[in-house]
This record gives C-alpha cells, sequence and structure tokens, in this order.
C-alpha cells in the first residue's frame, strides 16, 4: 500500500487538528506577539465601510476610531483562514455544492448577527476567548467555554432534533 | 491604514495555517458542530481541549522562559456570561462560530457567507452600544486579567495535568463506546 499524502486526505483525526492548531498558537504568540482570534477583525471591517460612508461618525465613536491600522495581522488572519480552508478542502477533493433554502440563509443571517453579538459583548469568541483565553488558563476563557456550551447544548437539544 | 508588510504575511500565514487545520478537523461543516451541541459527535470538544493543552503548555513554557507575554483578556464576569448566553444559541442555528464560518464561507459553503453578512451587521449595531455595554455590564463585575492558577494559587502545570488526565479518560470513554 502506498503511503497517502495527508495533505490530499478529506480529514484529520480531531487530536492532530487540535495539537496542530496549539502549536500554532505559539507560533502567534512568537512571532506577532498576538493569541489567535477572529471576531473583532468584523469590527475592523466595519470600522473601513463606515469610514468611507460616515467618516465623522466613526470619529465619534471610540470603539471604532481605536481601530488604528483598520487592516492590521489579526484582519490578514481572517483571510488566510478562508484561503487555508479553501486550498484544504480543494487538496482532500471537497466541494460543496449545496444551494441554501430561503429558510436557512434567514437562520445564517439571524445567526450570524445574534453570534457577533454575543462575541463583542463577550469581548471574544469561540478562538479568543474558547481557545487563546482557555489555553493561557483565563477565568474570561473559561466562563465563555463552560457556558456556550451549556446554553448551546440546551438549545440544540430543544430545537435542533432533525439535523442527522 | 496597514500594518507593515512582514506582519500582513506573518497574519495571512497564520490564518492560513488555522483555516487548514479547521477544515481537516471537518469542524467547517456545520453538522460536526451541531452534532456536537446534541452530544452525538465530540470532534469540537476533541480539537478545542487538545488545542487548549498543547497550547497551553507550550505558551506558559515559553512565558517561564520569558519568551511570551501572556494576553489575558479581563473577567468581566457578567458581560462574558450574558455574551456566551446569546452566542451558544446563534452558534446552534449558524451551525458555525465565526472562525469556523469564514472557513466554511472560503471552501464555497454559500450559507456561511450568509453567515458573515448577519456577523459584519451583528458587528455594526455592537458598535453603537459598545460605550453603553462597558457601563451596563462590564463595570459591574470585574475581576481583572485574572488567570485560574492566580485565583487559586493552584500552578498552571497542574492545572494542565489535571485537564490532561479529564480529556485522556473522557476522549478514551467515549472513543471505546463508539468502537463496540
Amino acid at each position: 500500500m502506498s503511503a497517502v499524502n495527508p495533505l490530499k486526505r478529506v480529514s484529520w483525526s480531531p487530536y492532530a487538528a487540535g495539537a496542530l492548531i496549539g502549536v500554532l498558537s505559539w507560533f502567534a504568540f512568537l512571532t506577532a506577539g498576538r493569541p489567535l482570534g477572529i471576531s473583532s477583525a468584523f469590527v475592523r471591517l466595519v470600522a473601513w465601510i463606515e469610514g468611507l460612508l460616515a467618516p465623522e461618525h466613526v470619529a465619534a465613536t471610540p470603539y471604532l476610531a481605536k481601530l488604528k491600522p483598520v487592516f492590521d495581522w489579526e484582519f490578514f488572519l481572517v483571510i488566510g483562514v478562508a484561503l487555508g480552508a479553501l486550498m484544504a478542502s480543494r487538496l482532500g477533493g471537497v466541494r460543496s455544492a449545496e444551494r441554501p433554502t430561503g429558510k436557512r440563509i434567514a437562520e445564517a443571517v439571524l445567526g450570524g448577527f445574534f453570534l457577533m453579538i454575543g462575541a463583542r459583548i463577550a469581548n471574544g469568541c469561540t478562538s479568543g476567548n474558547g481557545i487563546s483565553g482557555s489555553l493561557q488558563l483565563a477565568l474570561s476563557g473559561w466562563v465563555f467555554f463552560l457556558t456556550i456550551f451549556a446554553s448551546g447544548v440546551a438549545t440544540a437539544m430543544l430545537f435542533k432534533k432533525e439535523v442527522r | 491604514m496597514f500594518d507593515p508588510l512582514p506582519r500582513i504575511l506573518l497574519g495571512l500565514l497564520t490564518g492560513f495555517l488555522f483555516g487548514f487545520f479547521l477544515q481537516k478537523g471537518r469542524v467547517s461543516d456545520r453538522r460536526v458542530i451541531v452534532n456536537q451541541f446534541l452530544l452525538r459527535d465530540f470532534t469540537v470538544m476533541k480539537i478545542m481541549m487538545t488545542a487548549i493543552l498543547v497550547g497551553g503548555a507550550g505558551v506558559y513554557a515559553m512565558h517561564s522562559a520569558g519568551w511570551v507575554q501572556l494576553s489575558v483578556k479581563p473577567a468581566h464576569l457578567l458581560a462574558i456570561f450574558l455574551g456566551s448566553l446569546i452566542f451558544g444559541p446563534a452558534m446552534v442555528f449558524l451551525g458555525y462560530c465565526p472562525g469556523t464560518a469564514v472557513a466554511a464561507a472560503g471552501e464555497g459553503k454559500r450559507d456561511a457567507w450568509w453567515g458573515l453578512l448577519g456577523m459584519t451587521l451583528g458587528a455594526a449595531v455592537y458598535s453603537e452600544f459598545d460605550a453603553a455595554c462597558t457601563r451596563a455590564l462590564r463595570a459591574p463585575i470585574d475581576l481583572g486579567q485574572v488567570t485560574l492558577p492566580q485565583l487559586t494559587g493552584v500552578p498552571a502545570a497542574a492545572w494542565f495535568a489535571a485537564l490532561a488526565l479529564f480529556a485522556l479518560l473522557f476522549f478514551r470513554w467515549l472513543d471505546r463506546r463508539a468502537e463496540s
């Protein structure tokens, strides 16, 4: 049996993927002085768009005005995530052709909306709080991790039984 | 407006690897995420716990050696608790968290594109209320940038050993049950 190129396998063991993400967090701390995080890049995108449309409003909103430079390490990290996932899926021969229904589109827009509201109130998402916070043994990270897990399980049990 | 070019390239590289690992770990598939919350598939937990243990052991070791500084978010417990109570259910309905939504969108899943639109709108609305949120939700309970070792006096190594033991026993039990 010939060795299969691991990059072409459809998926990896979750332990391997997790360990590699752990090692990647060492790399982020060492080279950028920053932990892995995603959600604040969306605030940067908003600061940029609103800066084009209404610069005086951005100047009057400290939460947006303080984001300088707008396009920082984390913003490009998020672009990299999309590119990396694209490369991984194509190498594995995976291509999604699923066309979302109107109901699914509404669910995704509303879910995304509240996901980001929750992430910003909690000051971080599954990456910034859940992984990066918890791996530093931050109290904030563990409160986030345990609460999203418990509230997510309760929600899924009540509303999402139909998913395979 | 832009970070210096080397830092931008570093961000792109770090993100590329992150997205690659998320996709190969199958968490850019919303069924895997929803099935985690239904307790039918523990892929998400296995990835997160392994990343926390491997990442944490290395980051604490590098911190002890004086190579890196920790970057701990403040424990605004009320805000984090309420934000998480919104985030968990929203993650079930969207089927992705922010990072896995970006990964799924990158590999061409159209529902994730709509999710990114919703996330951007959410960030826009939140930015109008950040100051009020800080006054109402962050100020009441602020324990500062505190870690579990600082809070309890139990050293980091003991926390990681206990978490590793728990993860090992729990996942071994799960994997054996799945085999039989």
